[in-house]
């Protein structure tokens, strides 16, 4: 190494450019190379359609109500399954917080989580079925005349992603819940304050944008709901999600472009909805929040 | 602390709720395994007998062995490079500040905050124009685009953990860059390393979406291929089906108890929340 050189290669150190910065670059070009790059070539793909002008898949998407009606499908599923889930989270994870021995029943609850959507949907076919367990006990406990269809319909789907998606938020939930200083609802109870008030005055602001960010991780979820849709629901009709839509496009009609168009619309009502969460936390809870957590 | 009346209608109310849903999941996890080993079930609680039948039947019909290879070849190498090209990096991360840093942050947490259909439908779309998918290794590289950030994510304060001061000394005594790694970081991390290749090992088995949209017909990993047999049902009895899912669910379920030694179960969906 030269004189000369020991300049630049202090000044580059001095910007925390050094050799052990350099062990980022393969991780940092495989994202790029597999990440950014595919989703960047969907991109442009999707303005180069098979046929007509260079917005021809949007227009098509949004002429044919085969393809559009789907958003509103994947949204009827998506929102009421990620409001549930996150209602029922809050409560059980402000209960648990003040358990002592937490650890089974959160390896219970990550079971769903790790098995992952088909495993779950190929459960519930049985489980959930004309002849399986849940019905039996309907039809013996006199609850149903007829066994209830709950499956290759609306409700199997939504049901599998009570099974997954509740896991989730509650073990989000509850990391939220447990950041919590305990000492500000003891303060609150000394002064007075009964459960209610505590809730609503202490810790929801404080859970606010937890929940804001859990609703958000939920949503996302819910809404790329994919096997399940086909192995639980019915494809062709009340559960044509978007993503089948998408899927059928790229492997079914070999249309990549058009394929590309749809995930493109997948990514953007993600980011809208996401968008929409982030600034509702913004303008609801301001102030009080930013200094209530140290 | 004594409680209302109210406060324990709620608690009560509460854990009713938790106790539904864990009975729940019992029972369907229960129904494929009763099932799985069931002759006939037929508007009765429990079948009318024993067999072990549909797994010779799973074994052979759905090239159970063959399947069983290849997704051990996938999930190997996908966790063994994951390792080589996260940890160097959580190293990096942690231990330096840079220009752009929050920016590179931001880079390996989309992976993990976009959901694998949106982005995997492109990105099999360019994997089939350079003719990797449909190969084992398209499988691979798809399956690495989520479990690189996620070890990296995890591995990061494994390594803000460990005293800079005991780098310097190997340091100070000569050690190069690969002589630190080898004989002074991996030992250190050596316990967070392991959690971080179990927890992406138990993610892969189960990763559908972009196996499915990558692999080919030799390139099945265990959980495209039961979806195939769902999907297909009728064509096999239900029950070797429900066979095919226990072996599915053991392996994974096995691999989850490994992992769970080494970590906090809320960490599993903690790692990606910001």
């Amino acid at each position: 190494m030269t004189a000369t050189r020991l300049p630049l290669h202090r000044r580059l150190r001095e910007y925390g450019l050094d050799s052990v910065t350099l062990l980022l670059i393969p991780a940092v070009l495989f994202v790029l190379a597999l990440f950014i790059y595919p989703f960047l070539y969907g991109l442009v793909l999707s303005f180069h359609p098979k046929a007509g002008g260079w917005l021809a898949n949007y227009a098509k998407f949004f002429s044919e109500p085969f393809l559009y009606d789907t958003i509103s499908i994947t949204l009827v599923i998506a929102v009421p399954v990620t409001i549930l889930n996150v209602l029922l989270s809050v409560p059980v994870a402000l209960r648990v917080r003040l358990m002592r021995r937490q650890r089974l029943l959160t390896t219970i609850l990550v079971i769903p989580i790790t098995l992952g959507t088909v495993m779950v949907a190929e459960g519930l076919l049985t489980y959930l079925g004309p002849r399986g367990w849940l019905n039996r006990v309907l039809l013996e406990f006199g609850l149903a005349d007829s066994p209830v269809r709950l499956v290759h319909n609306y409700w199997g789907v939504m049901l599998s992603l009570v099974i997954t998606g509740f896991p989730f938020t509650f073990l989000l939930t509850l990391s939220y819940v447990t950041g919590i200083d305990p000492a500000l609802e003891q303060a609150g109870a000394v002064l007075g304050a009964r459960p209610r008030e505590r809730f609503q005055r202490i810790l929801l602001p404080l859970l606010a944008p937890g929940l804001a960010i859990t609703l958000a991780l939920a949503f996302v979820q819910a809404f790329t709901v994919f096997p399940s849709a086909i192995l639980l629901g019915a494809p062709a009709g009340p559960t044509r999600v978007i993503s089948i839509v998408a899927y059928q496009a790229a492997f079914e009609q070999y249309d990549y472009p058009l394929a590309s168009a749809i995930a493109m619309l997948m990514a953007a009502v993600q980011l809208l909805v996401i968008s929409a969460l982030l600034a509702a936390r913004t303008v609801l809870f301001r102030g009080p929040v930013s200094t209530g957590k140290g | 602390m004594r409680r209302s009346i109210g406060e324990q209608i709620w608690a009560c109310a509460v854990w009713t709720l938790v106790g539904f849903f864990v009975l729940n999941l019992v029972g369907m996890i229960g129904s494929v395994v009763v099932n799985s080993f069931g002759t006939h079930w037929f508007n009765t609680w429990l079948p009318a007998g024993y067999t072990s039948q549909w797994y010779v039947l799973a074994w052979n019909e759905f090239q159970l062995p063959d399947i069983l290879i290849v997704t051990a070849e996938v999930v190997g190498t996908v966790v063994l490079l994951s390792a080589l090209i996260g940890v160097p990096a959580a190293y990096a991360m942690a231990r330096r500040n840079f220009p752009g840093k929050q920016a590179v942050m931001f880079l390996f947490l989309l992976p993990l905050l976009v959901p694998p259909i949106t982005y995997g439908i492109p990105m099999a779309t360019v994997l089939y124009q350079v003719h990797l998918a449909g190969t084992i290794w398209g499988v691979i590289l798809a399956n690495l685009v989520p479990t690189v950030p996620f070890v990296i994510l995890i591995m990061i304060p494994f390594v803000e953990q460990i005293d800079p001061r005991i780098e310097a000394a190997a340091r100070v005594f000569g050690a190069g860059m690969l002589r630190l790694f080898l004989q002074v970081l991996v030992p250190l991390l050596l316990p967070g390393m392991l959690a971080a290749m179990l927890l992406a090992l138990v993610r892969t088995i189960a990763m559908f979406e972009l196996t499915f949209l990558t692999s080919g017909p030799t390139s099945q990993t265990l959980v495209v291929a039961l979806y195939y047999a769902v999907f297909a049902a009728g064509v096999r009895p239900g029950q070797s089906i429900d066979a095919m899912a226990v072996v599915y669910m053991v392996t994974t379920l096995v691999w989850l108890l490994i992992a769970l030694r080494f970590v906090n179960p809320t960490q599993i969906v903690t790692r990606a929340k910001r």
